[in-house]
């Protein structure tokens, strides 16, 4: 019973969200069924949270490596998710709402985890850096193809493409290296788009179905029957 | 002052990249440290020496400018806040400028989020934007929030038939029947136009999947640069503009305040922070150079051997 219920559950709402689509009379139980993801949603948020204090508790209380790092988590959590949840420091009281501006919640989600997570992908420009020095060399034609477009790309994003090729006269305002990056993207870039959104729409369709079928199983675990 | 600035700032970092092309031409590899190093001076310099560019914008940008433009004074416009701090220094000054013009303009703004960390994001628009230039305006008649919804494409999947279900108040609580801006709207369909703002999943691409596309609603998004390629195939039949990076955003700001003069003294941020990505770009494309420089030397001398 423990593969035959979860399995008669999807195969009962997979076939119901789709005749739901199709079928205006119904169309409200599909999104009835929609709004119960919103309570699946909060266990899924337990489990998560739960999940972190665990994992991070045992590296703390073992002094495993970088153990130190796991306080610095731990104290965000429960600080965040005291002031969250009791609404401390919040202008309004607890019916107010928690990221009104100078509720405490803001003030620290303001000053730290604004900066901090700009940080973090402030980052990558360095190692984006790296990786195109390393990276974008003319070792075949395939390779020199993407070099060029790269190149292309990098000074249409800038005021300086456009410094360059300002001069071109109006009949070869294609060739202006912000023009020629619009292209790429729009000519070339929307083909090998399509090409992978087609590719991946058929695959989600085949595994939808063999899910909905009950072909496709792995979600349920191990098969210990 | 700012000029002299500006000339020992290239000299430095023209200088720099010469040196080491020099020695890329002996053969010499660069180290990582070196090429961090420089990224560090190309953003921090221009920032610090504040380098502004004039802006043209491009066809993808100039469409969502015309569009909320061409729309009659008082049009309903949903925008979606649906990033977070992280793709907050590329999408937040689209997200501020959209506002901006909406609101300019004498629409209806709609605020809502599918990202929690969104409703926050908003608040700085709040801000820095609503409050600041647009005072006058009155939440619940010109502007309201409906705050953040948990459940990605599913709440997409329900506002896209009916809105109140999913939003059965605004986030201070008020009922939506009571709020008057929201009066005669059912569905995503009787807004006259939808932004979606942000990057991630869900983000642009679910709005044009799940509730552009099926309703014919016109949809218009902005991004983080690296995500713009993904959403050109639908421009512009199911997309009527998209502004991807940073660039688009200011080309979109400069855009506005030329045809704006009331907003001529706005912050601009995006066009603050064309200076860095101008110079770290070149910088780039220069180690591109310098690569590869280094790498065909290094076949000469196999060839030789």
């Amino acid at each position: 019973m423990r593969r035959e219920i979860p399995l008669g559950i999807t195969i009962f709402v997979g076939f119901l969200a789709i005749i739901s689509f199709f079928c205006p009379p119904i169309e409200g139980l599909g999104e009835d069924f929609t709004l119960f993801f919103d309570i699946i949603a909060v266990f899924a948020f337990f489990l998560g949270g739960g999940n972190l204090v665990r994992i991070h508790a045992s590296k703390l209380i073992k002094h495993k490596a970088d153990w130190a790092y796991s306080i610095v988590t731990l104290v965000g959590f429960f600080v965040m998710l005291a002031v969250g949840l009791f609404k401390i420091g919040n202008p309004g009281g607890i019916s107010a709402s928690l990221t009104a501006p100078g509720s405490l919640f803001s003030i620290l989600y303001m000053n730290l985890h604004l900066p901090l997570g700009s940080t973090m992908y402030a980052l990558l420009a360095f190692y984006v850096a790296s990786a195109s020095y390393r990276a974008f060399r003319a070792k075949n034609l395939e390779a020199t193809v993407l070099l060029v477009a790269a190149f292309i790309i990098l000074l249409g994003s800038t005021p300086f493409g456009q410094m360059l090729t300002f001069w071109m006269p109006d009949s070869l305002d294609l060739l202006e290296i912000p023009n020629l990056a619009v292209w790429i993207m729009s000519s070339p870039n929307l083909a090998g788009q399509r090409a992978i959104m087609i590719g991946i729409g058929l695959g989600v369709v085949s595994m939808s179905l063999r899910l909905i079928l009950g072909i496709e199983r792995t979600y349920l675990g191990e098969d210990r029957g | 002052m700012g000029n002299i600035g500006v000339i020992l700032m290239l000299v430095l970092i023209g200088g720099g990249l010469l040196w080491l092309f020099i020695r890329a031409l002996r053969g010499r590899e660069v180290d990582r440290r070196v090429v961090f190093a420089f990224i560090l001076v190309s953003v921090a310099l221009p920032l610090l020496l504040t380098i502004t560019f004039e802006m043209k914008p491009t066809p993808v940008v100039e469409a969502l400018y015309d569009r909320i433009d061409s729309l009659p004074s008082g049009s309903r416009i949903l925008i979606s806040f649906d990033f977070d701090p992280p793709m907050a220094p590329e999408v937040q000054p689209m997200a501020d400028v959209i506002t901006r013009h909406v609101l300019a303009k004498g629409h209806k703004a709609i605020f809502m989020t599918l990202w929690a960390t969104g409703q926050s994001q908003f608040n700085v628009t709040l801000q820095d934007v609503i409050r600041a230039d647009f005072p006058e305006k009155v939440e619940g008649v010109d502007w309201v929030n409906l705050g953040y919804k948990a459940g990605n494409e599913g709440v997409l999947n329900v506002i896209r038939t009916d809105f109140k279900k999913m939003f059965p108040t605004d986030v201070n609580t008020i009922p939506w029947d009571s709020i008057p801006i929201l009066r005669g709207i059912r569905s995503c369909s009787d807004f006259e136009l939808v932004i979606s703002v942000g990057g991630g999943k869900p983000g642009v691409k679910e709005w044009v999947l799940f509730v552009g596309d099926p309703t014919g609603v016109p949809t218009a998004g902005g991004v983080a640069a690296v995500v713009a390629p993904m959403l050109y195939p639908y421009y512009p039949r199911q997309m009527c503009g998209i502004l991807g990076g940073i660039k688009a955003a200011a080309e979109y700001e400069d855009h506005f305040r030329k045809n704006y003069p009331v907003f001529s003294d706005m912050k601009t941020p995006a066009l603050v922070m064309m200076g860095p990505q101008t110079v770290a770009h070149v910088v780039i494309l220069a180690f591109i150079v310098i690569g590869n420089v280094l790498f065909f030397v290094a076949r000469r001398k196999e060839v030789r051997r």
